[in-house]
């Protein structure tokens, strides 16, 4: 009798099951439906897209200085090239560009810094980012001091200002927010009615309302000689819309704290402040990631409404770059372009958002 | 680009009140001295009256007025503070002391004249609204527009007035309404109407960014007033002075022939109406408070009322706006400036 001592060797799966054929077929074509619906899917891409790309791209004109240099039968980019550092620095006096650039690169050092793991020193550079930089960079832009010439507000304009307002906004917003949401859970009444009337108040009314009313009738009620500037107007504006909408955010995390946390921190001796800002809060701000950075994303998007009080934000400039009677009609890449700086950075701060929910993610989630 | 507001001029009235008590003691042109610089009202982007161009700096007819001021204040056309105000918060910002010229597309009406506490100081533009048609449409004047459909931009006086035009001459049209200027570009492009209605100096805008700009014309007929010009707070017939007359300098030298590149030789002109203009002949920029060259600082660095409009408006820009009435008296128009003496 013999017998076979060798193993079989192993074969591959056969073709019908892996490989991009076996995915397409699995994923795109498994029954007569299916097959139908990609097919056209396929085709209104080719529709919508082939045309976009023709504009966009192929027929567009990217290098020259005037609108002579376009042709007209696609994007004419040179338009945006042209404008690119007022879209980014709004009307700066252009010989102070490098103040605008140090103070983004230092914010954005300091935040990388923040952002990354591994780094030490988070605490002192987490202090330094919250007190001492709000200070440098007011210094840097706003100027007058050590000899640095005055740059007055209302040259501030373009991607500059966005983010100005956004961050302003958002790291005002914050601590606020925080405050009264555990406010208007507080068990004492006129701290808790005060929170409630703050944020009914300012979530009742529309931005675009507050902002309006802070530049067009504000003025009116200072005395004469007594003027607030507008940018500073506007960020008092936001941040208060924004920190009612954050409290609000903050106390639906609050509320999913089981109660027995508060207890058991009470039980240990802990005081107020330190079980809301040990035991709490800790556990509640990680729940929230995905509430607070759309909160963010939002406010992100609804600064370009300061362009109403004559504030040139990216949209504003953008805008007022259309009315340039050397570069009439070319709307469609100025907000194209536009768009695309609003998704761009979106779309990174909901990435962050999504890698912060996996590194904080402890359990909570099911 | 008058926006139909009511509600904005009742609430500036009624603000006024707020503002008439505290009306600046000190006049402006002292303040203006100690803040080195005149802060002045422009728009938020109006193509040809006032727009950053490429560098960031401001440029237009309108600009120039500020321009204009500053030279004759400080000796320094660039010393001006540009604010950047919209339609609606434009007199607010005048009375409440945010600026103190208004130099944005203002017409110039009985209402906002009386009624808000402001002056305006004279006409920088005289505009109207007009009509732009295909120009195979082989139609050369207004009067044949019956039963067009007419684009026009909605919320503005544009509307109304052209309804009244077209009452007026026992005629039909068809309002095709769209909400912003791009939009109304777009649908007349599209051939949604025969004709689009506007501003005469915003209608030059409008064609550049037409497809086709050839194949369109405006025709002739202006059919409302809208005198655009310059404004200040009521109080302080000092600097209402300087304003008014800056823009008559403007116009006084273009009538002698004095542009921004010969006003160095025209010093030395025998001329008494230059002399005098030009601060050579007495010191009229006295009663205002300014020096005897004001008037050679204005057009040394902004140009005379002809340069300023051809450069940012007329033929020398992209917009090529006819002079028309626009035109000095002694060349058919109605620009007229009394004499310095």
């Amino acid at each position: 009798m013999t017998h076979n001592d060798k193993m079989i060797e192993a074969r591959p799966a056969p073709i019908r099951t892996v490989g991009p054929l076996a995915w397409l077929r699995a994923n795109l074509f498994s029954g007569p439906v299916n097959t139908v619906f990609t097919l056209v899917g396929l085709y209104l891409l080719y529709v919508l897209l082939t045309p976009t790309i023709q504009w966009a791209f192929i027929n567009a004109d990217w290098i020259g200085t005037s609108r002579d240099d376009c042709s007209r039968e696609g994007a004419c980019w040179v338009f945006v090239n042209a404008r690119l550092t007022q879209f980014i620095y709004g009307l700066y006096p252009r010989d102070e560009l490098w103040r605008v650039n140090l103070v983004f690169a230092s914010f954005a050092v300091l935040i990388a810094w923040l952002a990354i793991p591994r780094l030490p020193f988070k605490r002192w550079v987490a202090i330094a980012t919250l007190l001492a930089f709000p200070v440098f960079a007011y210094v840097m832009l706003y100027g007058g001091h050590f000899g640095l010439p005055l740059v007055e507000t209302h040259r501030w304009g373009g991607l500059m200002l966005t983010l100005i307002l956004a961050v302003v906004g958002m790291v005002a917003a914050l601590p606020i927010g925080i405050l009264l949401a555990l406010g208007r859970r507080s068990q004492m009444p006129i701290v808790k009615s005060f929170c409630v009337v703050f944020i009914e108040f300012w979530r009742g009314v529309p931005l675009i309302t507050i902002l309006f009313m802070a530049s067009v009738m504000l003025p009116l009620f200072l005395p004469t000689g007594v003027s607030v500037d507008r940018l500073v107007r506007a960020l008092i504006g936001i941040t208060l819309f924004q920190s009612a909408y954050m409290a609000e955010v903050i106390r639906g995390g609050l509320q999913a704290i089981p109660r027995g946390q508060e207890e058991a921190a009470a039980a240990l001796g802990m005081s107020y402040w330190m079980r809301m800002g040990l035991i709490v809060l800790p556990q509640a701000l990680k729940m929230m990631i995905p509430g607070i950075v759309n909160t963010f994303i939002s406010l992100f998007k609804d600064t370009t409404l300061v362009m109403i009080i004559g504030l040139f934000d990216l949209l504003g400039i953008v805008q007022a770059a259309l009315s340039d009677s050397r570069w009439l009609g070319f709307a469609l890449e100025g907000y194209v372009f536009a768009a695309f700086m609003f998704w761009i950075f979106c779309f990174s701060m909901s990435r962050y958002s999504q890698y912060l929910e996996r590194k904080l993610h402890t359990g909570h989630q099911r | 680009m008058l926006n139909n507001n009511k509600l904005l001029l009742l609430a500036s009235a009624g603000a006024l009140a707020f503002a008439a008590t505290s009306v600046a003691q000190a006049s402006t042109l002292e303040e203006t001295r100690d803040r080195g610089a005149v802060q002045c009202g422009v728009s938020d982007g109006l193509p040809g009256f006032s727009a950053p161009d490429d560098a960031g700096e401001w440029q237009g007819l309108d600009v120039d007025v500020c321009r204009a001021v500053a030279a004759a204040v400080f000796g320094d056309s660039e010393a001006v503070r540009y604010v950047s105000l919209n339609a609606v918060e434009r007199f607010t910002a005048l009375q409440s002391g945010e600026v103190d010229v208004l130099s944005r597309n203002t017409t110039w009406t009985t209402t906002r004249d009386t009624t808000l506490g402001l002056n305006f100081t004279g006409v920088t533009f005289y505009d109207g609204i007009g009509f732009m048609i295909h120009r195979d449409m082989g139609i050369t004047s207004a009067k044949e527009l019956d039963g067009a459909a007419i684009c026009v931009q909605s919320g503005t006086t544009t509307e109304l007035n052209v309804a009244d035009y077209f009452r007026a001459n026992d005629m039909e049209f068809d309002p095709i309404v769209f909400d912003t200027s791009e939009q109304t570009v777009g649908g007349y492009d599209a051939g949604r109407c025969d004709v689009l209605t506007s501003d005469t100096s915003q209608l030059a805008a409008l064609r550049i960014q037409l497809a086709e700009p050839d194949a369109s014309m405006i025709l002739p007929e202006i059919i409302s007033k809208e005198p655009l010009g310059p404004v200040v707070r009521q109080g302080d017939d000092q600097w209402l002075n300087i304003v008014k007359w800056s823009l008559f300098a403007m116009l006084n030298a273009e009538e002698m022939g004095i542009t921004q590149d010969n006003v160095d030789e025209m010093l030395e002109s025998e001329d008494p109406d230059i002399a005098r203009l030009l601060g050579q002949d007495g010191n009229y920029g006295e009663g205002m408070g300014l020096s005897a060259d004001w008037a050679y600082n204005i057009i040394k660095q902004v140009g005379n009322y002809g340069e300023s409009f051809d450069r940012n408006v007329g033929m020398g820009s992209p917009l090529e706006i006819e002079r028309g009435i626009n035109a000095l008296w002694t060349e058919g128009g109605i620009q007229y400036a009394p004499p310095i003496r």
